[in-house]
C-alpha cells in the first residue's frame, strides 16, 4: 500500500503513493449497484423500442428505415441509460474567471436530465476544486493581466496563418527562447493546442518499425499520437518499472515480430503526473532503464509543471535530475499557467526538425499573441525576471496547500490515491449511486467538484478528483474539508483502514521526552 | 429531541440503501417498483427461514448428538 523507497541511492527524498485497495464488499456492492442500472436500463429500452415511452435518443427518419442502420444502439447504452441519469454533474456552464472561486449559471431539467434550462440565475462563488489552476494563474487583476492587454491591442487575437507559412510572431521566438532558458534545455517549440501537441507531432518522431512503450494510463492525446504514427504499441502497467524493464529486454533480443531485425527505435511515452490517478512517474529509475538499454524518452509534464519541483520546473526538478536525460520535454501552458498551448522542448536538432516536420506546424494555426504574453508573463514571474518573488511565493503555496489537502483528507480516513506531492487528489467514491450524490451535494454546498466514472475510469473505481490551486486560501481548504467530512459521513465514504483517527497509537510523530 | 435523532439515523439507513443499489439515480416510478421487488423478495427470504431454520437446526441437532451420544437411542 505504501511504496517506500526501492533503490535507496536513485531517490533523493522519500517517494511515497498510496493505492489503497477498498474492502471486498465495496466491490461487491458497486457491481450490484451498476446490475440494478443495467436491469433498468433493459426495461427502459425495452420500453422504447415497443412505443411505451418516447424516444429522447438520435434515430433514423422512417424512410432510412431499410437501410444500414446509422445508430448502433447498443454502442450507447451505457451513455443513454446510466450516464444520462446523472447528467447534471457535467458539462455545467460557468460564467467567470475559473479562479479559486467561481460562478455558475443555475440549470434545471424537467425531463430527468435529457434536456436543461436555465433558470437565469447565477450560483456566485462557487469554490473551485476542479479546474487545473494549479499555480492560480488564472485571474481578471488588472496589474497583472498589463501587458497582456498591451500586446491585445498591439497584435489583435487572430493569427490567420500557420507557423510555416506566415504564423510566426517575434512573440513566439521570445516565447521559445524563455521556455527553454525554464526548462534548462537548449530550444522549444510551442503549439496553439496542448492535445494537438502529442497527437501531431509523435507520428514526426516514430514511424513503421519503431516501437513504442507506452503506460498503461497515458492520456488519450498520448494513445491517438501513438496510433497515428503507425508503430507498434506495447503498454507496460502503470509506473510498474520490472515492468517496463521486462518489455524492454524482450524487446531488444528479440526484435520486430516476424523479421526479427532490430527495432528502428524504441521510445518511451510517460507523463509527468497522471492526473486520473494523481500519481507521479519514478523519473529516477526510468533514466537509468532508458540509459542501460538505449531508449528514448518522451516526457509529458502537462500536469506536473509548473506544479511540482521547488521551483516549479516540473518533474526533472522534483527529483533533482539533469533535463539532458530526457529526450523530448513536452507540456502544456493550460493548466498551471493560465493559458492555453503546448510545447515540446529539448535538443536544437530535434525541435529544428519539429519544425519542419510536425503536421501541427505545417497545418495548424499557432498560438495567438495574447495568450502567448500571458504564458510569459507567468514564466517570468516563476523565474522571478519580473523582480518579484511572486513566482516562488506561489509554487510554495501550492505545495502547502497540496500536503494540508492530503494529510487532512487520509486523517479523514477517505482512500485517497497518488503521491503525497501531486496536487491532483482523486477520491474514491466506488459505487454508481454515490457518483450523483456527491456531485449534488456538494455544489448544494457551493463547492464544485469534477466527479469521474466508468469509462474513464476502471469500472469500480469511479472517484472525484481535487485541484488544488496556489490561489485556494487556507479558509477555502477548511470549508471544503469540513463539507467532505460531513458528507463522507452522511455518504458513508471512509473506507480507509489505516487512518490516523482510527489506529492514533500507531502514528506517533513526536516524543518529546 | 430522541425522536429526531431516531428519525434521522432510519432517513440515513434509507438513504444508504438508495446509494448502494443505485436506485438513487432512477425515477420515481423505477424506485417505486423497484423497492416493491426488494420488499417482496426480503420478505419471502425472511418467510422461508421462519419456516424452515428452525426444524433443519432441530434434525441437524438430532442427528449430531445421535453420532456423539449412544448408538441404542430407541426409535419410534
Amino acid at each position: 500500500q505504501k511504496n517506500g523507497v526501492s533503490n535507496g541511492t536513485l531517490y533523493k527524498k522519500t517517494f511515497i503513493e498510496h493505492f489503497e485497495q477498498a474492502p471486498m464488499y465495496v466491490a461487491v456492492l458497486t457491481f450490484l449497484g451498476f446490475g440494478v442500472g443495467t436491469v433498468f436500463g433493459y426495461l427502459r429500452d425495452f420500453m422504447r423500442a415497443w412505443g411505451l415511452e418516447k424516444r429522447n435518443v438520435a434515430a433514423e427518419r422512417e424512410e432510412q428505415k431499410d437501410f444500414v442502420p446509422l445508430y448502433q444502439d447498443f454502442e450507447n447504452f451505457y451513455t443513454r441509460n446510466l450516464y444520462m441519469r446523472i447528467r447534471d454533474n457535467w458539462n455545467r456552464p460557468i460564467c467567470s474567471v475559473p479562479g479559486p472561486q467561481f460562478d455558475l449559471m443555475e440549470r434545471v431539467t424537467d425531463d430527468y436530465n435529457w434536456t436543461f434550462r436555465f433558470t437565469g440565475r447565477t450560483i456566485k462563488n462557487v469554490i473551485n476544486m476542479g479546474s487545473y489552476n494549479y499555480l492560480g494563474f488564472a485571474e481578471t487583476d488588472v496589474n497583472a493581466l498589463k501587458t497582456v492587454t498591451i500586446e491585445l491591442q498591439k497584435y489583435g487575437t487572430g493569427i490567420c496563418s500557420t507557423r510555416q507559412e506566415m504564423g510566426t510572431l517575434d512573440k513566439h521566438v521570445e516565447l521559445e527562447k524563455l521556455v527553454a532558458k525554464f526548462l534548462g534545455v537548449e530550444d522549444a517549440m510551442v503549439f496553439g493546442m496542448g492535445f494537438a501537441t502529442n497527437s501531431m507531432n509523435i507520428p514526426a518522431l516514430v514511424g513503421k518499425g519503431c516501437l513504442i512503450l507506452s503506460d498503461e494510463l497515458n492520456h488519450t492525446s498520448l494513445v491517438l499520437g501513438a496510433r497515428l504514427s503507425g508503430a507498434t504499441i506495447r503498454i507496460f502497467k502503470h509506473n510498474n518499472m520490472q515492468s517496463l524493464e521486462t518489455l524492454l529486454r524482450d524487446a531488444i533480443v528479440y526484435g520486430q515480430p516476424r523479421s526479427r531485425r532490430a527495432w528502428r527505435k524504441i521510445i518511451i511515452l510517460v507523463e509527468g503526473i497522471y492526473s486520473m490517478e494523481g500519481s507521479i512517474v519514478r523519473l529516477p529509475e526510468l533514466v537509468t532503464l532508458k540509459k542501460k538499454y538505449k531508449a528514448y524518452l518522451y516526457l509529458d509534464e502537462a500536469h506536473s509543471i509548473g506544479a511540482v519541483g521547488a521551483t516549479g520546473r516540473g518533474v526533472v526538478e522534483y527529483f533533482g535530475m539533469s533535463p539532458d536525460d530526457i529526450d523530448v520535454l513536452m507540456g502544456t501552458f493550460t493548466k498551471s499557467f493560465g493559458a492555453a498551448g503546448g510545447y515540446i522542448a529539448g535538443k536544437k536538432d530535434l525541435v529544428d526538425f519539429l519544425r519542419t516536420h510536425s503536421h501541427s506546424a505545417v497545418y495548424a494555426t499557432s498560438m495567438c499573441p495574447p495568450v502567448a504574453e500571458q504564458i510569459i508573463r507567468a514564466m517570468k514571474c516563476l523565474m522571478g525576471l519580473d523582480g518579484t518573488t511572486q513566482g516562488l511565493q506561489r509554487v510554495r503555496q501550492l505545495g502547502k496547500n497540496t500536503r494540508y489537502f492530503r494529510r487532512r483528507l487520509h486523517e479523514m480516513g477517505f482512500i485517497i490515491y497518488g503521491n503525497d506531492d501531486s496536487p491532483v487528489v482523486p477520491l474514491l467514491l466506488y459505487m454508481p449511486g454515490k457518483i450523483g450524490a456527491f456531485a449534488r451535494r456538494m455544489l448544494e454546498k457551493n463547492i464544485g467538484v469534477v466527479v469521474v466514472g466508468f469509462p474513464a475510469t476502471p469500472i469500480t473505481e469511479s472517484r472525484a478528483r481535487f485541484c488544488v490551486s496556489a490561489a485556494h486560501t487556507r479558509e477555502m481548504l477548511d470549508t471544503v474539508l469540513n463539507a467532505l467530512d460531513e458528507l463522507g459521513d452522511f455518504l458513508h465514504l471512509k473506507y480507509s483502514r489505516y487512518s490516523k483517527s482510527s489506529h492514533p497509537e500507531l502514528y506517533e510523530e513526536t516524543r518529546l521526552e | 429531541m430522541d425522536i429526531k435523532h431516531v428519525k434521522d439515523y432510519i432517513y440515513w439507513l434509507y438513504y444508504q440503501y438508495l446509494l448502494i443499489t443505485c436506485s438513487y439515480v432512477l425515477e420515481p416510478w423505477e424506485q417505486s417498483m423497484f423497492h416493491t421487488i426488494t420488499v417482496t423478495v426480503f420478505a419471502m427470504v425472511v418467510y422461508t427461514a421462519y419456516v424452515f431454520i428452525p426444524i433443519h437446526v432441530r434434525l441437524a441437532f438430532e442427528f449430531f448428538s445421535q453420532i456423539f451420544g449412544g448408538q441404542p437411542e430407541s426409535t419410534v
